[in-house]
């Protein structure tokens, strides 16, 4: 039996089933971390008002997490993303080129 | 049409020379610019997707200054001015909705490679049909988001011109935007985008800071709403450095309820059913939960937004445009909560009056406190970023609808056999049919609030586009009737509830006793994306779950062409095979 071509197995059903499993398990991973802050402050503000209501800089403290430190926290989240994703996308480059030197 | 009738004296008499000629340096500049590059414009591929050679640095500048609008440039210091602390989720959501668009659909989206949204449905499912569907939702999302561009071009106007009514100003922006994207298409608008980003930057920060730096910083002014008697703040009582306020009007909210996490905004329909604090928090986080998801998943649905995605070069760049995207964005944000704060304590007059003279434009007012020559200048320079604001995002939205018309309804649907010329003639008729539409909606909506009218078109997109792109991108079970049943299931849902709202706020019916009767109805009305999202999804599995033998023949093709990196060689443009005949 001949060995897959690099054709074949770019185009084999498994090779598809990982590709979207993993890039989808980092975005998953990203968003969770993303949803958790975001989903986690009202619940912060409806559970602790009193804790949430204290002064840091003149900032209430929800409104200080809310309207400052909430952006970096995104572009952090991002920027592990797109580091990871493209190390994904040369693995699995990596992967197909390897297949077809055997 | 009597205001045409009043002395042009009366009409210019109170311009500040200051503020119209930053004003109108803005506007000849953006002309300019977009008939220079106008003639650059020649394929179909420039004035859809700007040639699919835009760098990084540009797209992610282009985006930013399309997405900044009206609403992002005025409308959040309003809300922030009149909601308090409840209206921070709007910018937070605005900048970060950003991240869904980045982690599930920005690079597929490039890959598949199409000139529009409808495109990329009627490739995915092999079905015309959807794109007819695709199509209306591009009109729905973009004619409900062109509204707070009008109004916030008519209130600027009605500034400069003080004698000058609100929809004058709808007309003459409306005009001359409609006049530059006929022209100049995707290409010419790129550059103007990426230039008026940096405009509005410069237009918020710099009288900001001034502002801050003669009357107190921005944590000083915070600090000062805590609920004491303002009145004997003002009666020069003031201990030491705290700042000066003046005294509230009578349409202002409270501190209390200004700084509270669940204030004035999401409090409003339990408020009007007249139940207690404690009794309206479940409301209130039930509203906020809806608002969030409807910004979030919205900013991942917007077609004038995923449409600059496809001039991307690959995958890779779309990813890293957006990241930048969300850092350029989320940098400017910071600052319009800035200006509702100050304003609140300086200059409460605004509340007192409604449409274009209330707190939608305390952005452009305040900086005048500075007083004299450089009060004039300052306001002058937040002017012109707010001309920046409105015709960026008009000009996007016109080139998006302008797009949906030419390429997809003329080009696809009605003439498929039509030349390249009659194309591009039919691009520039589209433009002005759209943009005389656009200005008759926008000189309509003087009395609603500019963000909150942004937000209903994020509801929309997020009911109808998100759940779209997100199954299509992930899901390869799903078919055309799946996704068309859910789309328009959500999309219809959302439509029909921001309608009824917006008529009822302008007072067309009076719903106001059933509002008062029933607040949960009243929310769920007024932020559908609680409800209309899950239910586009829902109604998405479980149609496509019936129908699974309609599955598309080479769906494991496709899916690979999202999917897979650029590298591996299999990139198909799909819209390839149509551009030969397009003119090339």
């Amino acid at each position: 039996m001949p060995t897959p071509t690099p054709h074949d197995r770019v185009h084999s059903e498994e090779f598809l089933h990982t590709l979207m499993r993993r890039q989808l398990k980092l975005s998953i991973a990203c968003a969770a971390a993303f949803l958790v802050v975001l989903l986690g402050l009202p619940l912060a503000n409806y559970f602790a008002p009193g804790l949430m209501a204290t002064r840091v800089f003149g900032f209430t403290l929800t409104w200080l997490i809310l309207g400052v430190l909430f952006f970096p926290a995104v572009w952090a989240i991002s920027w592990i993303f797109i580091k990871r994703s493209i190390w994904l996308e040369e693995d699995e480059v990596r992967q197909v080129k390897e297949g077809r030197t055997e | 049409m009597h205001a045409l009738s009043l002395p042009l004296a009366s009409m210019f008499g109170g311009v500040d020379p200051w503020i119209f000629s930053f004003s109108f340096i803005t506007v000849v500049v953006t002309v300019w610019m977009g008939f220079r590059s106008a003639k650059t414009s020649k394929t179909a591929s420039d004035f859809f997707v700007a040639g699919r050679s835009v760098s990084v640095g540009w797209n992610a500048s282009a985006i930013s200054g399309e997405y900044l609008s009206a609403a992002s440039f005025m409308g959040v210091a309003g809300m922030v001015m009149s909601s308090g602390y409840d209206a921070l989720w709007y910018p937070v959501c605005y900048a970060c909705g950003y991240l869904f668009l980045l982690l599930f659909i920005a690079g597929p989206l490039r890959r598949f490679g199409a000139y529009t949204i409808p495109d990329f449905a009627e490739g995915r499912f092999d079905s015309p049909l959807f794109r007819k569907i695709a199509v209306c939702f591009v009109l729905f999302i973009g004619f409900f988001y062109t509204m707070p561009q009008m109004k916030g071009a008519g209130t600027t106007l009605a500034y400069i011109f003080p004698g000058m009514p609100y929809w004058g100003g709808v007309v003459l922006v409306g005009a001359v935007i409609t006049l530059n994207v006929a022209l100049g298409g995707m290409k010419g608008i790129t550059l103007v985008q990426a230039v008026q980003y940096w405009i509005k930057m410069f237009a918020i920060c710099v009288p900001i800071f001034v502002v801050m730096s003669v009357y107190g910083f921005y944590g000083k002014h915070l600090a000062a709403n805590d609920g004491r008697d303002p009145a004997a703040l003002v009666a020069g009582v003031t201990a030491g450095d705290e700042v000066q306020r003046q005294p509230l009007t009578a349409k202002a909210p409270a501190d209390t309820a200004w700084i509270s996490p669940f204030g004035p905004l999401t409090t409003k329909a339990a408020k009007a059913a007249g139940l207690s604090d404690e009794a309206a928090k479940p409301y209130s986080l039930l509203y906020t939960y809806s608002l969030i998801i409807a910004l979030v998943c919205g900013t991942a649905g917007l077609p004038h937004i995923l449409v600059r995605f496809y001039t991307n070069p690959d995958g890779v760049a779309a990813k890293k445009t957006t990241m930048w995207v969300m850092i350029l964005i989320g940098v400017f944000y910071v600052f319009p909560p800035v200006f509702g704060v100050i304003g609140r304590n300086l200059m409460p007059e605004l509340y007192a009056a409604t449409g274009a003279k209330g707190t939608d434009k305390v952005v452009l007012e305040l900086p005048r406190m500075v007083g004299g020559l450089w009060g004039s200048i300052l306001s002058g320079i937040t002017c012109a970023g707010a001309f920046a604001a409105f015709m960026s995002t008009f000009s996007g939205l016109l080139v998006s609808m302008t797009g949906a018309l030419a390429h997809d309804v003329y080009g696809r649907i009605l003439r498929p056999k039509s030349t390249p010329a009659e194309r591009m003639f039919m691009f520039k008729v589209s433009a002005v049919i759209i943009g005389a539409v656009a200005i008759a909606l926008g000189s309509q909506v003087e009395q609603l609030q500019i963000n909150f009218m942004v937000g209903q078109a994020f509801a929309i997109a997020a009911a109808s586009y998100f759940p779209l792109l997100f199954m299509s991108v992930w899901w390869r079970g799903m078919t055309m009737q799946g996704a068309a049943t859910g789309m328009l299931g959500g999309g219809l849902a959302a439509l029909a509830c921001t309608t009824i709202i917006n008529l009822s706020d302008l007072k067309v019916v009076n719903l106001a006793e059933f509002w008062k009767a029933n607040p949960l109805l009243r929310i769920l009305c007024e932020q559908p994306a609680i409800w209309t999202v899950p239910l586009a999804i829902g109604l998405m599995i479980v149609v496509s779950k019936l129908t699974a033998v309609r599955v598309p023949a080479d769906i494991r093709m496709k899916m690979l062409v999202l999917h897979a990196p650029e590298k591996l060689g299999l990139k198909q443009e799909y819209i390839q095979e149509h551009q030969t005949g397009m003119g090339h």
